[in-house]
């Protein structure tokens, strides 16, 4: 009960963050107006702003938070391993590289092929990280799949960089784009990726009270008639297509998926059923909060969100690599 | 005469393993063919007969200015970089005890990057080149300072290290992503091209007499610490009851390993993966002991870079790619490999 309530109430807080988005920047808009050009329309200059850019902008990057933190979420609780995560697995840097191969020798336009590219190589990537992390004895140590991640976000990294070099056209556009940001986007990007996270988000619906099961362990998961392969798979599937469409809308935008699901476990205790619904809102808050945050910090110039989070990151990465729990996982 | 020969002096001798000298020489003259083949290929092929002639000292003077100007400083900046890379992997690999790490999975060369990338914005062309590796080295140094200080609980365990550098290597990389970003589209192209790794338009004066000093010192100095490497080796606990002062050994170390891949990276840019492969191909060779490795993996990560190089800059004509690409497309299933090997260690 107590925890429903908190829940309603962090809600409210996100609600508050994302008008707080739509109302601040560059040009300050009053409440007023806001209210005003999402219920009427309008033409006026300020009207337009909170429609073609404000209002994308805050809805994207809650969308964007929301899926990565609940990826984040699953995925450390399918691993077992309280450093994984969208980014240092490599799933980021594989929808990114995949991305950029289709933009510049396939021709690929158009954002929904984008996003189905995305998820093919959240897909791809995960795929080989995972299974280069559970081979051996020992089974999936955290030590194994974070070397593999980190393995594979480098190999990614320096083959985008050369197709980069190589294809002048796309190096301004990307560049941006691929540290991380949700500035400048329209709502037909976010038309593009809401179904992919909607049905990630759906299926995560059904997974916190076999989450529960799986983490007293493989062996007692099963023991109690559970079909851990199953539910695994099940949850794969969510985070690959919570974290591909978030990196199709946003680029790889790091440490969140890391961030909030320690933070949420401090807050709720170990219960799936409801550190599920509140990695989602908390995943939400920080992005859409970092997103206004990055607009003061070098104004009227914009700091790229996916910096924020990355500077906002290190520190709890660091915390929990220190922890020592890591070792054995 | 057994596996080793040994030489002594009044005041040093050491044992110098017969097998480690021959799989030298075969790599050396592996290097030179690499050479001769690389200063031989790009957009103005020239026959190996006649580049060994220009490197004789005659030949046509078209080749001559080709060769001297243009490619051999290349060359050379190939073999230097490629072996400063591959023995700074090879002390981390050898202190860390983790076949894994290497400067770029720690995140050394992330922070050498920074350090460069910040050079370039901040002097533009206005200051002499010369002091890069300065910057390059005090970004190494830096990140390597923090992730010390970020890692220390009762001493450096070498995996909380690994762990502390990939998370801080990716916060790293995105400021200087964020600094590449926010500069003129120019100055953009330049460092992308440098965090990739490019040994691309290289020159005596600039480059090679700047990388020359840093190479010359250090990689000795490296060599000569070997003993320490192979204390530490044995593991902490051993190692200290073995006498070695291993806190202290493992900074000094760690020092000569950052001040390598710092000047490679000031030079070469973040060459990925030749750090990683290197030294584990030495191993394989000629054992673990660490003196025998030193020499064998520089050689190793200079053919690596020349061949990679050559590759890089003539399969995908007109386009120079970077030969980082092509190092991190050959690294990245190497490591795979190796994780795939060392399933079961835990």
């Amino acid at each position: 009960m107590r925890l429903a309530l908190y829940l309603l109430l962090s809600l409210a807080v996100l609600v508050i963050a994302l008008i707080c988005s739509i109302s601040f920047g560059v040009t300050d808009i009053s409440l007023r107006v806001v209210w005003d050009s999402i219920i009427h329309g309008g033409t006026s200059n300020e009207q337009l702003i909170v429609r073609t850019a404000r209002l994308p902008r805050a809805l994207i990057a809650g969308a964007v938070g929301a899926s990565l933190a609940v990826a984040g979420a699953l995925m450390q609780a399918i691993t077992r391993n309280p450093i994984a995560s969208p980014s240092t697995v490599g799933v980021n840097s594989g929808a990114t590289f995949f991305i950029i191969v289709a933009g510049a020798w396939f021709g690929v336009s158009g954002l929904h092929a984008f996003t189905l590219v995305a998820l093919l190589g959240a897909a791809i990537s995960g795929t080989i990280v995972f299974t280069l992390g559970s081979i051996g004895r020992d089974g999936m140590t955290p030590v194994k799949v974070t070397l593999s991640g980190a393995a594979m976000a480098a190999f990614f990294a320096s083959l985008t960089q050369g197709v980069m070099l190589t294809d002048g056209k796309m190096f301004d556009q990307i560049l941006a784009w691929l540290v991380g940001s949700v500035a400048g986007r329209e709502m037909s990007q976010l038309a593009a990726v809401w179904p992919y996270m909607a049905v990630g988000m759906v299926i995560a619906l059904f997974l916190p009270r076999h989450l529960n099961v799986l983490a007293m362990g493989d062996d007692i998961a099963a023991g109690l008639g559970q079909r851990t392969a199953h539910i695994k798979v099940l949850a794969a599937a969510a985070i690959i297509l919570l974290a591909g469409a978030a990196v199709a809308a946003a680029g790889p935008i790091a440490f969140i998926g890391i961030i909030i699901p320690h933070i949420v476990r401090y807050m709720v205790g170990t219960d799936y059923r409801w550190i599920l619904p509140y990695s989602a809102v908390y995943g939400a808050l920080l992005l859409v909060a970092a997103d206004v945050g990055s607009r003061y910090i070098a104004m009227p110039k914009e700091v790229p969100v996916g910096v924020m989070t990355a500077i906002i990151g290190v520190p709890f990465f660091v915390y929990i690599a220190r922890k020592g729990r890591t070792r054995h996982g | 005469m057994g596996k080793y020969q040994t030489f002594r002096t009044s005041k040093v001798s050491f044992l110098i393993e017969k097998r480690t000298v021959w799989i030298s020489l075969i790599l050396l003259v592996l290097c030179i063919v690499a050479a001769i083949i690389s200063a031989g290929s790009g957009g103005q092929p020239i026959s190996p007969l006649n580049v060994i002639k220009v490197l004789l000292g005659g030949g046509k003077p078209m080749d001559q200015v080709i060769i001297e100007k243009l490619r051999l400083p290349r060359i050379v900046i190939g073999v230097l970089v490629g072996a400063s890379l591959a023995v700074a992997g090879a002390v981390l690999q050898g202190i860390i005890r983790n076949p894994l790490a290497s400067p770029d999975v720690t995140g050394v060369t992330e922070g050498a990057s920074l350090g460069a990338v910040l050079f370039i914005f901040l002097f533009g062309g206005a200051v002499s080149i010369h002091w890069m590796p300065l910057f390059a080295i005090a970004g190494a140094l830096l990140m390597t300072a923090l992730l010390y200080v970020l890692a220390w609980k009762r001493g450096v365990e070498p995996l909380r290290l690994v762990l502390v550098g990939i998370g801080v290597s990716a916060a790293i990389k995105s400021v200087s992503y964020m600094l590449i970003i926010s500069g003129p589209m120019a100055l953009a192209q330049r460092s992308l091209t440098f965090m990739t790794g490019s040994i691309y338009g290289t020159s005596w004066d600039k480059d090679v007499m700047t990388l020359l000093p840093w190479v010359l010192i250090l990689l000795p100095l490296t060599w000569l610490q070997a003993r320490n490497v192979n204390i530490q080796a044995l593991g902490d606990d051993v190692a200290s009851s073995a006498g070695a002062r291993v806190q202290r050994q493992r900074l000094l170390l760690i020092a000569l390993s950052v001040g390598l891949a710092g000047a490679a990276v000031a030079i070469g840019g973040a060459i990925a993966f030749i750090g990683l492969m290197a030294p584990h191909i030495a191993r394989k060779l000629v054992g673990s002991s660490f003196g025998s490795v030193v020499p064998v993996s520089a050689l190793l990560g200079a053919l690596i870079l020349l061949v990679a190089d050559v590759v890089a800059r003539t399969a995908f004509l007109p386009n120079d790619v970077p030969a980082g690409v092509l190092t991190a497309a050959i690294g990245a299933p190497f490591f795979m490999y190796l994780l795939y090997r060392n399933r079961n260690r835990s």
